[in-house]
């Protein structure tokens, strides 16, 4: 279909650590206990991830569900005299949005339900996509993956927001904020989906091309 | 292809094609052909630059870390808080995870980051290995992903902006320290460290 030229077909691996090209015959120089190393930096050296496809859908699965109790539960209590008042995602947006700052509103929103939801939806394609060797819109997945890896992080947001505010807001009886489970569980599915989208190996979106010469 | 050395050879990490390496002028970014993904790109600093960077952003650092980010005011009564205080008060609030989290990604491994880059720039100054460098630079690639101070400095525009509603908010120096650190950081997102593999030479033992 295409000249490029592939590593794994002129029998080159890329180390994924240092970058360093790699020749991976079958004199194996760099073999150390079963499996090939790297001679500059000493990480393993992998054609493709291992098991990448069992191991990102297992992290992205696991994401997922935490990601549900994460929007459910609240993340935060405002407490003060008369009035205590449990915050979840969602209402912490709205909230930002009445009290007028609907720009900061959007960015929270993007960072803590649109981000999130796009690595679910994303990975699930490139997933599922590249499991059966579809070329379809190849250029565009890789893209696809670069946005994801690249954004993920930014996630982590509003765990930073409650962390803040409940360090801030200590005013005893007056005003006091906590954190409740919510964001423990939010929290962990930045993480576990920043995990996900690292396991999974983009080279497979281009694999299984060779067959539709 | 058999004649060409692994060495001038570059592979794309997202499609895995395979490139003849050429040196790129100022602000040139070689893209791959297949997949568009950025192959490397023209590196303007010098080992003496980025080793400058480095200090400058340890001192921020520890600026950013000492000193309290915000104080908030209420009927005459006031509180602040830096980072370990925040850091404190969420393992104190039986949000351990969120403590862990936070004490990582906010302060050990930005400083982790800072000193290794610190050492091993230090000796690549004169173009050898610092000791140790082979596993600081494997290091190096696994801590990148997972410092979030910029994600950290956003948090706490949100935060002050939440908190204006119902308290006085006096921004504090630790808030503008952590802009500066962001500035820094961004700089520093350009900076492919792999090259610290070219620049330098094992010492010959």
């Amino acid at each position: 279909m295409s000249a490029f030229p592939r590593a794994a077909e002129l029998g080159l691996i890329g180390c994924h650590v240092c970058g360093l090209t790699c020749r991976s015959g079958p004199g194996d120089e760099y073999l150390e206990g079963g499996h090939m190393v790297c001679p500059r930096c000493g990480s393993a050296l992998h054609r493709r991830k291992p098991n990448s496809f069992v191991r990102t859908w297992a992290l992205l699965i696991t994401g997922f569900l935490l990601y549900i109790p994460a929007n459910v539960l609240p993340i935060m209590r405002t407490a003060s005299l008369n009035d205590i008042d449990d915050n979840t995602i969602i209402s912490g947006v709205v909230e930002l949005w009445v009290k007028g700052s609907p720009d900061l509103a959007v960015i929270v929103f993007t960072a803590s339900i649109v981000v999130p939801m796009l690595k679910f939806l994303s990975m699930g394609t490139l997933l599922l996509s590249s499991q059966r060797g579809s070329d379809w819109a190849r250029p565009q997945r890789a893209k696809l993956y670069r946005l994801v890896e690249f954004i993920g992080y930014w996630s982590m947001l509003d765990v930073f927001v409650v962390a803040l505010l409940t360090a801030l807001v200590r005013f005893g009886l007056l005003s006091l904020v906590e954190p409740l489970p919510g964001v423990i569980f939010f929290g962990l599915t930045v993480v576990l989906t920043m995990l996900a989208s690292m396991s999974f190996d983009p080279r497979l979106i281009w694999d299984g091309r060779d067959t539709d010469d | 292809m058999s004649t060409a050395s692994p060495g001038t050879l570059l592979i794309c990490e997202h499609c895995d094609t395979v490139y003849r390496r050429r040196t790129l002028e100022r602000g040139e970014v070689a893209r791959c052909a297949c997949c568009l993904a950025e192959l490397e790109r023209h590196q303007p600093l010098g080992v003496n630059a980025l080793l400058a960077l480095v200090l400058t952003a340890m001192i921020v650092f520890v600026q950013a870390n000492m000193w309290p980010i915000v104080t908030l005011g209420l009927n005459g009564q006031y509180s602040g808080t830096t980072l370990w205080g925040m850091i404190i008060a969420m393992w104190q609030q039986q949000a351990q995870v969120v403590s862990v989290l936070a004490a990582v990604t906010l302060f050990f491994f930005p400083l982790t980051k800072m000193l290794v880059l610190g050492w091993l720039l230090w000796f690549a100054r004169a173009g050898r290995r610092a000791p140790g460098f082979v596993r600081l630079m494997v290091v190096l690639h696994h801590v990148g992903p997972w410092t979030m101070s910029e994600v950290f400095v956003l948090g706490a525009l949100v935060a002050i902006v939440k908190a204006h509603t119902y308290f006085d908010v006096v921004a504090d120096p630790g808030i503008y320290a952590y802009a500066a650190l962001t500035l820094l950081i961004t700089i520093f997102a350009g900076v492919d460290l792999r090259q610290l593999w070219d620049l330098t030479r094992e010492d010959p033992a």
